[in-house]
């Protein structure tokens, strides 16, 4: 995996110095709060309902175990025990003091982490699909091209005060995991008839109070010529976009007001002044950037194991767990193995510092010392032998992380909500955990199959709720809470924004609401292959409608 | 009814205004203020105890006192007074029963 060559070593070295001193002369009153808050949150610190909240980056998701093990120490020292995965396949810790987190900067450093993108209008950690490097059906590991535009972000003097916030996503592999349509650039691996490598560009997607699903700009850009188109989106977004309105300042305000063609011919207007400048990627540099990614020494197997079907025999938690947590690989013999960060009726995206440091142990000891964090915020074990399957499940159990819910009706992903967030409207993580009892047996939520139920505590989105085969979205109505329902809505190559259904619920009620959504569909799907939200896109929102309001 | 509100500085505890310009950790233990000058004056105390780095983010908020106990008006600030719901063991309310 990718290694701090010496520039970033000495720039992050650098950047935890600085914020020691930045802290120090926040306390000792040389610095007011109104020139302190722009300092800690380029440095990942915010300030919550109960606490400081610290913003870790993971970039492109991808870490090892001694970094995980440096998170549960971060945990287990400075914070109270749990760290939370976020969406954007970063980490936050809830409580930490502003007195410490230089020193806990200074621990990241020692891994070769940091906080730095992870707030703040410039370019954020660009992320990518989870199962990069593993995927059978990946074309080419994103991460070498996510590790390039970190560079070129980081720091970059033009990119650092951009009218917004800014986030990159990309996928290697047809089957969008990273969500990439609802970035503000979506970059889709692909090869052209000559089989090069290059990159389908979407722009303007994103979430928020106005979700947008990104539009198409490039069907083939050439490998070479990755970071010049990206400056020249940059660029001409810099320029363009709104500074006016908070609410309007994102790209795809600007896509919308200005219409595609017209963006689309002054992007590519900027590009053909800089597309045979310095940032034209020679093709050595990528080559020495993808060595850094090269994947560990597998050996071919057997496509099946022996161990593997004995134990789904007479183990009907880990047949469940097989069934749905593993992702085909590339090498036959081996599988790429979600832990669900999502057990019934727990707190989406929480890992304990205990937790946190047996999956470091798991990683060395069964995945080739990789791991991985999901959007969906959960942990990955890219590449585990078929056969260690059973060894793993046994240590995942022990640890309270062996539930077998990937991409079912309780791997929910929700947003911290009003119980951590001061933005919030209305709280997430009790609705999801509600929601995960109701359906939490093993044979219901099989028998439900995919879907996928997005959860966000205010109209930001963090949740992802927009997309969302259900999403749910938590908002205030007369001091009470209140949640508006959307169905449809999904984060893959067919991506879509779910339409709200009616009138919302309490809080007393989403859950009923819900159950009868299920119900539903249950009732209509042409057979058990069918999944929600195939059914809802072949019937529409009518019979939901009436299952929930009684018929017009 | 209001009272005054921040996060100390130094560790980001949620704290209210009390008497003589204590910044307290349990709600109960808040001034109280009633109409708009008392709040500014409140309000003026808070900017100075931000300004001595004591507090962050100072504001005022809706209360009610039930049976003589200060009580938050809003969700939010009921939450922000006890800790995340979702983690009792955690927060102002994991304090309050030795106190
Ligand atoms: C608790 C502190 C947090 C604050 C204050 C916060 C704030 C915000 C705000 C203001 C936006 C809207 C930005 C815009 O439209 O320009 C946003 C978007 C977003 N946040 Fe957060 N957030 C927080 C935590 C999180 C967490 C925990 C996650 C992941 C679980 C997350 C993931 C996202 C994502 C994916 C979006 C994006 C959607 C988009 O705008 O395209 N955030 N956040
Ligand atoms: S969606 Fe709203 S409530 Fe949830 S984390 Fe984002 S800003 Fe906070």
């Amino acid at each position: 995996m990718y290694r701090y060559d010496e520039f970033d070593a000495s720039f992050v070295n650098q950047r935890t110095e600085q914020f020691k001193d930045q802290v120090r002369r926040r306390l000792a009153g040389e610095l007011s709060e109104d020139e302190f808050k722009p300092l800690r949150l380029m440095n990942g610190l915010y300030l919550q309902l109960h606490a400081y909240m610290l913003r870790v980056a993971i970039p492109y998701g991808t870490l090892n175990g001694r970094q995980m093990r440096k998170l549960a120490h971060i945990a287990r020292t400075y914070d109270k025990g749990y760290g939370h995965f976020t969406t954007r396949q970063n980490i936050q810790f809830n409580w930490p003091k502003l007195e410490d987190t230089p020193k806990i900067l200074e621990e990241l450093a020692e891994v070769e982490m940091h906080a730095i993108q992870t707030s703040g209008n410039c370019i954020r950690n660009v992320t990518a699909d989870h199962f990069a490097g593993a995927a059978a059906d990946e074309i080419a590991d994103p991460r070498p091209y996510a590790e390039i535009l970190r560079q070129w972000s980081s720091l970059h003097p033009e990119f650092s005060f951009l009218p917004r916030k800014f986030k990159i996503a990309i996928t290697g592999a047809p089957n969008d995991r990273a969500a990439v349509q609802v970035h503000d650039i979506g970059l889709q691996l692909t090869r052209n008839e000559n089989g090069e490598i290059g990159f389908e560009v979407f722009v303007g997607g994103g979430l928020g109070r106005t979700p947008m699903i990104g539009r198409k700009v490039r069907d083939f850009l050439p490998e070479e010529d990755l970071l010049a188109y990206s400056e020249a989106i940059l660029r001409v977004y810099n320029r363009y976009g709104r500074r006016d309105n908070k609410y309007k300042a994102r790209i795809k305000i600007l896509v919308h007001e200005t219409g595609l063609d017209e963006l689309k011919a002054d992007i590519e207007a900027e590009f053909e002044k800089i597309r045979y400048g310095v940032l034209r990627l020679p093709d050595e540099e990528v080559r020495r950037i993808e060595a850094y990614f090269a994947p560990p020494p597998l050996e071919v197997g057997a496509a099946t194991s022996g161990a593997v079907e004995a134990r789904k025999a007479s183990d009907a938690a880990f047949a469940q767990f097989v069934a749905h947590n593993l992702n085909p690989h590339r090498v036959p013999g081996y599988t790429s193995v979600t832990l669900s960060m999502k057990p019934i009726g727990g707190i989406p995206g929480d890992a304990s510092d205990h937790q946190m440091d047996v999956i470091a142990d798991l990683a060395e000891k069964f995945g080739h010392d990789e791991l991985r964090i999901s959007h969906e915020q959960n942990v990955i074990l890219p590449h585990v032998k078929l056969d260690d399957l059973p060894a793993l499940f046994d240590r995942l159990v022990a640890a309270e992380i062996a539930e077998g819910n990937a991409g079912l009706i309780t791997d929910i992903i929700a947003c911290p909500g009003m119980d951590y967030c001061a933005l919030a409207t209305a709280r997430s993580i009790p609705v999801a955990q509600r929601i995960s009892e109701r359906f939490g047996t093993a044979e219901r939520q099989a028998e439900i199959g995919e879907l996928k139920i997005k959860i966000s505590g205010c109209i930001n989105a963090c949740g992802h709720h927009h997309v969302g085969h259900i999403g749910i979205l938590g908002l205030e109505k007369k001091g009470e809470e209140f949640y508006q329902v959307t169905l449809g809505g999904s984060a893959n190559e067919n991506a879509s924004i779910g339409e709200i259904i009616g009138r919302g619920f309490s809080s007393e009620e989403v859950v009923d609401a819900i159950e009868k959504l299920v119900d539903t569909y249950l009732g209509l799907r042409v057979g058990k292959e069918e999944t929600f939200l195939e059914a809802y896109r072949r019937i529409g929102e009518v019979p939901f409608k009436e299952a929930l309001y009684g018929a017009a | 009814m209001k009272v005054i509100t921040a996060n100390r500085l130094l560790n980001g505890d949620v704290v209210w205004l009390a008497e003589g310009g204590a910044w307290v950790e349990r709600i109960t233990l808040a001034s109280t203020f009633d109409g708009k000058d008392a709040v500014a004056e409140g309000l003026a105390e808070g900017a100075e105890a931000e300004k001595n780095q004591q507090v962050v983010g100072v504001y005022e908020m809706d209360v009610t006192v039930e049976d003589g106990v200060i009580v938050p008006v809003r969700l939010r600030e009921k939450i922000r007074a006890k800790g995340p719901t979702t983690h009792p063991q955690f927060g102002k309310q994991a304090q309050a029963v030795s106190a």
